[in-house]
């Protein structure tokens, strides 16, 4: 069975260490605060300006001045700083942040991503990505393997416009967990359920399959 | 040294049509709504809004783009406006997509007097063409200009008269950046008090980069993505 958005979540959260400073990324990689490991501690950085995000706030005391990246209401946790946009992404850029999850339209076995544009289509903007992809040391990659057509988004060569190129080390989607090698996409996990043959027939790009495939761990 | 003005109308008198502006704030988060309705009172056109977005379809910048009154915007992230992507894919409006670090260092580097920066930021991309690309210790960077804009408008939270600011939580966001990078900077905040009452340790913003100030009235502060987590009716 292909994972829903929260077992994608959960999946990634089993990449934090104790430690770690981690910037989520819109969607998908918010859901990702809500499966830190038991024993692990992590800092959330907020790139509009906070170290030390915390959960929403209980209904009734929402503050309009404090919100996350994705204009949500937020709080924060004990230990927490404010700064503004600049020193934001300087923390970034100097690769303070140990991990960045993101989502993701397109993935190339190139390691390049794409994430913000739609020519004619959809236009958004890449707001902090393309700053968050340049520069972050570890990126994992949130998506659903294939479109709503079926085609998949795990590519030679991504089609659209491009957010960074050569940063992405490892993709979690619904059907499995992958890492951007030289050689290809390696399949480290599958979905629980999930066939190898499914998963080969769904990516675009090379992939590389080493023995055995084991099952992801799931709660 | 006083900078008090007393109403937004007066602190943007100058301001007139083709002016260059920067816009603070996060979403509708920190923005300066005084400034934003007063000019949309006085009907100034042809704007250039620098601003990390472009409002709601009826808030913040949002109240720009309805009246037609801006003729570029330059921001990173644009969703969530209606009439922006309208204009945007009609051809009316003429925009430039960049990322948000870079929006906020071209800020800070015109605040701190410097004329560029290098950046990673949309290497191999289209952000990158027809910029100057420069390898430093095997990466590559794209040179970036410091703004040059005309005005600065930002809101904090508190300020006192010599125009010292001090901004609150993530309200505080573009706020200091574009403060210090405006060759006029006029600031609104929601409590205005004499100088010599903020505590010196705790200023983000130093006077010397703000030109005027008044304290705004009737924030709204509209939030856009109201999340909460429901509190159970029977507490065990």
């Amino acid at each position: 069975m292909a994972l829903t958005k929260e077992q994608i979540a959960e999946r990634i959260a089993q990449e934090l260490q104790d430690g770690y400073y981690v910037n989520l990324g819109i969607g998908i990689p918010t859901l990702v605060a809500n499966f830190i490991p038991e024993g692990i501690n992590v800092v959330l950085q907020s790139e509009n300006g906070l170290l030390g995000m915390g959960p929403f706030p209980w209904e009734g005391e929402e503050d309009p001045d404090l919100i996350n990246a994705g204009k949500q209401t937020i709080t924060t946790v004990p230990g927490s700083a404010f700064f503004d946009s600049a020193m934001s992404f300087g923390m970034i850029r100097a690769g303070k942040v140990d991990l960045t999850v993101l989502g993701a339209m397109e993935v190339s076995e190139k390691g390049d991503i794409a994430n913000w544009k739609i020519p004619g289509k959809m236009v958004k903007g890449m707001g902090g990505a393309m700053d968050l992809v340049a520069s972050a040391r570890n990126i994992i990659v949130a998506m659903m393997h294939t479109n709503p057509k079926g085609e998949s988004k795990i590519l030679l060569e991504c089609t659209l416009p491009l957010t960074g190129v050569k940063c992405v080390k490892k993709i979690v989607s619904d059907l499995a967990v992958l890492e951007v090698t030289e050689e290809g996409f390696l399949l480290l996990e599958r979905a629980p359920g999930v066939s190898v043959e499914e998963i080969k027939q769904k990516t675009a790009g090379r992939l590389v399959i080493k023995g055995e495939v084991p099952e992801m761990q799931l709660a | 040294m006083n900078k008090q003005v007393h109403t937004a109308e007066e602190a943007i008198k100058d301001i007139v049509n083709g002016s260059v502006l920067l816009l603070g704030g996060f979403g509708l988060c920190g923005i300066p709504e005084n400034c934003i309705a007063a000019l949309v009172k006085k009907g100034v056109t042809n704007l250039t809004c620098i601003s990390n977005n472009a409002g709601v379809d009826d808030f913040g910048i949002g109240l720009l783009l309805k009246r037609k009154q801006v003729k570029k915007m330059i921001a990173s992230y644009v969703g969530e406006n209606a009439e922006f992507e309208r204009q945007l894919l009609s051809g009316e409006l003429e925009v430039e997509l960049i990322p948000q670090g870079t929006l906020a260092t071209r800020c800070m580097a015109a605040g701190y007097g410097m004329p560029a920066i290098f950046t990673p930021a949309g290497v191999g991309t289209e952000v990158a063409e027809g910029k100057e690309v420069r390898n430093f210790k095997g990466k590559d960077y794209l040179l970036e200009y410091a703004f040059d804009a005309d005005f600065a408008l930002v809101k904090a939270w508190k300020g006192d008269t010599q125009g010292n600011l001090i901004y609150k939580e993530t309200a505080r966001n573009f706020n200091p950046m574009m403060a210090m990078a405006g060759k006029i900077t006029i600031a609104e905040v929601e409590e205005l008090v004499p100088a010599g009452e903020l505590d010196p340790n705790n200023i983000h913003t130093p006077g010397i980069y703000v030109h005027r100030i008044f304290q705004g009235a009737g924030y709204e502060k509209r939030i856009e993505q109201r999340t909460v987590r429901k509190r159970k009716a029977a507490q065990e």
